[in-house]
């Protein structure tokens, strides 16, 4: 069976001024699948997810989400997909319990549907017994598994995360990974999240696309970059960080 | 339509639970009970002996008292109120990294101004309403006079043009809530235009006059007069730049019927107006609503206006998390 292409881009661009933040960004991103988006600080990374996002215009090339350009139907996008920012900020003085069912209400579930989802949400990221806090009380792995309760709230077909694990300790960035690998696994969502932490992102990702000051230097599975970029054959032994250094002194 | 009720819904929780709502029922509280006795009181004293004259339950609320009146009151610290409500509205949501996913929600962004906008204007109405509540009744009290119909019209009418005239302020904080990230920033420029057009305005106007068209000094009359009644004119004409000017002339025409013209150009005292009425028929309802249109009109097609600006600028805004 041919799996469907969720997210694809074609010569994406993006300027600011004389600057170019993305260029000439071609991807192809198929349902189900973990893609880690790797880069250094400043890639252009957070800009592609804005434009696939339709947060912000593309300066030239197409991008569809789910068989929308999210340009032109930025609502018909929104609803499908679910985005965590990097560092994103919640409603300090409610509760995480009004956090997500204010965002649910914003997607048009019904209360009497969200209550349910939100007390099985909440026991699935390890809140519930700290769901009648307010916010501003929380820790920072308090605070990013209640932003991935928040964009499942709508139930997704595609997720977004930007930096999900950036500030985590390491136990909280294994339940963190765990959770969105479960999300692929068994829920058959499509995941795209970006990192610079290449660790974490060998360790779930289906494919992973390198993006090198604003151009994509690779993309594919590990395996087939190791043998691209390193020569080596199956079964030899590498690591996604020889694959990277070696794409980062070649751009 | 959903996210917007969604958006008002969730403002109106946050205005019930915060702290501005507390100083804002006190700040209700003190003005109304103030008012109603200060200016109730003055009524009683200076009505004593004399023949009830017409109308005399609005004077509640355009009599000055010994300091000011409750019109006036409004007038000039209205739009801190609206300002109040709204200074922070969109940039809270900027420094509190909330906007970047609010705007990833489907909904359009518009309805996140227009949600907060109208639970603004909401709370903007039960303020006014319980502040004319509160010196009705206690006026009610004092002066012991109960009002008819065509008074209580009138108020309705002041309270819809309060409403709107403290709304455009509550526009104009949105505004500037989305051209600024930083709440103080916002604030500050908010009550610096607030300054600006109420007090400057009228101080501007008389220098532009001056400059326009000076008042000559000639032996002849004729000359003279005109040239005196051109300077009042452009004068006249600037202070319409003020939001406050339309204001007060407009609600002063709307609750008091013996005036005919929205003009402030001859200042009486409540006695002088209480021996003008027997010599004059108070104006019909529907004829001082004719003459606060142009102001119903020019209020709300600034605050139109705001939200024109507003809704280009925050558009085509790329935010980031960041």
């Amino acid at each position: 069976m041919e799996k469907e292409i969720v997210i694809r881009t074609e010569e994406l661009t993006k300027r600011y001024g004389k600057q170019t933040a993305v260029d000439r960004l071609s991807l192809e991103v198929t349902e189900g699948e973990v893609f880690g988006f790797l880069g250094p600080n400043g890639a252009g990374k957070t800009t592609t997810m804005l434009m696939l996002l339709g947060l912000t215009e593309p300066t030239s090339g197409t991008v569809r989400v789910c068989g929308y350009d999210p340009a032109r139907d930025p609502l018909k996008v929104k609803e499908l997909i679910g985005y965590l920012p990097e560092n994103v900020g919640f409603y300090e003085d409610m509760d995480a319990r009004q956090n997500l069912r204010y965002i649910a209400r914003l997607n048009r579930v019904p209360d009497a549907v969200s209550t349910g989802r939100i007390d099985r949400l909440l026991d699935q990221v390890d809140l519930a017994k700290e769901s009648d806090k307010k916010v501003g009380s929380y820790s920072k792995g308090m605070r990013q598994r209640l932003g991935i309760a928040e964009v499942l709230v709508k139930e997704p077909k595609v997720l977004f995360l930007d930096e999900p694990t950036i500030g985590l300790d390491p136990d909280g960035t294994n339940r963190m990974l765990d959770l969105i690998r479960g999300l692929s696994r068994k829920r058959r969502m499509t995941i795209f999240f970006s990192s610079h932490l290449l660790e974490q992102v060998q360790r779930i990702s289906d494919r992973i696309g390198i993006m090198i000051r604003g151009k994509l230097v690779a993309a594919g599975p590990l395996a087939e970059l190791a043998q691209r970029s390193l020569g080596l054959e199956a079964g030899e032994s590498y690591t996604l960080e020889e694959i990277y250094m070696k794409y980062f002194k070649e751009a | 339509m959903d996210g917007i009720f969604a958006i008002y819904r969730k403002e109106m929780e946050d205005h019930f639970s915060s702290m501005r709502f507390l100083l804002i029922t006190a700040l209700i509280v003190m003005v109304g009970v103030i008012i109603a006795s200060m200016v109730g009181m003055s009524i009683q004293e200076e009505l004593k002996g004399m023949a009830k004259p017409d109308f005399i339950f609005l004077l509640l609320f355009t009599s000055t008292g010994k300091l000011f009146s409750f019109v006036q009151f409004i007038g000039f610290f209205g739009p801190l109120i609206g300002i109040i409500l709204g200074f922070d509205a969109i940039n809270r949501e900027r420094t509190g990294r909330t906007l970047s996913k609010l705007v990833a929600q489907p909904i359009y962004r518009d309805a996140i101004i227009n949600g907060k906008f109208l639970a603004g204007v909401t709370m903007i109405t039960i303020v006014m309403v319980s502040l004319v509540l509160i010196i009705a009744g206690l006026g009610i009290r004092l002066i012991g006079v109960v009002p008819g119909v065509e008074e209580v019209g009138r108020l309705l009418i002041y309270l819809v043009l309060s409403i709107l005239y403290i709304s455009f302020w509550l526009g104009a904080a949105i505004l500037f809530s989305v051209v600024f990230r930083s709440t103080a920033t916002s604030a500050l420029a908010s009550l610096a235009v607030w300054i600006g057009l109420s007090f400057f305005v009228g101080l501007g106007g008389s220098l532009l006059a001056d400059a326009v068209a000076p008042m000559t000094q000639t032996a002849d009359m004729q000359q003279a007069a005109d040239s005196f009644l051109k300077n009042a004119e452009v004068q006249r004409v600037a202070s319409l730049l003020s939001p406050a000017t339309l204001y007060g002339d407009a609600t002063s025409t709307i609750l008091d019927p013996l005036r005919k013209t929205p003009r402030s150009f001859v200042l009486m005292g409540p006695m002088e107006r209480l021996s003008l009425s027997r010599f004059q028929n108070p104006l019909p309802l529907p004829q001082s609503v004719v003459i606060v249109a142009p102001f119903l009109i020019s209020i709300i097609a600034i605050t139109f206006l705001c939200f024109g600006i507003c809704y280009a600028i925050f558009m085509r805004q790329e935010i980031r998390s960041t």
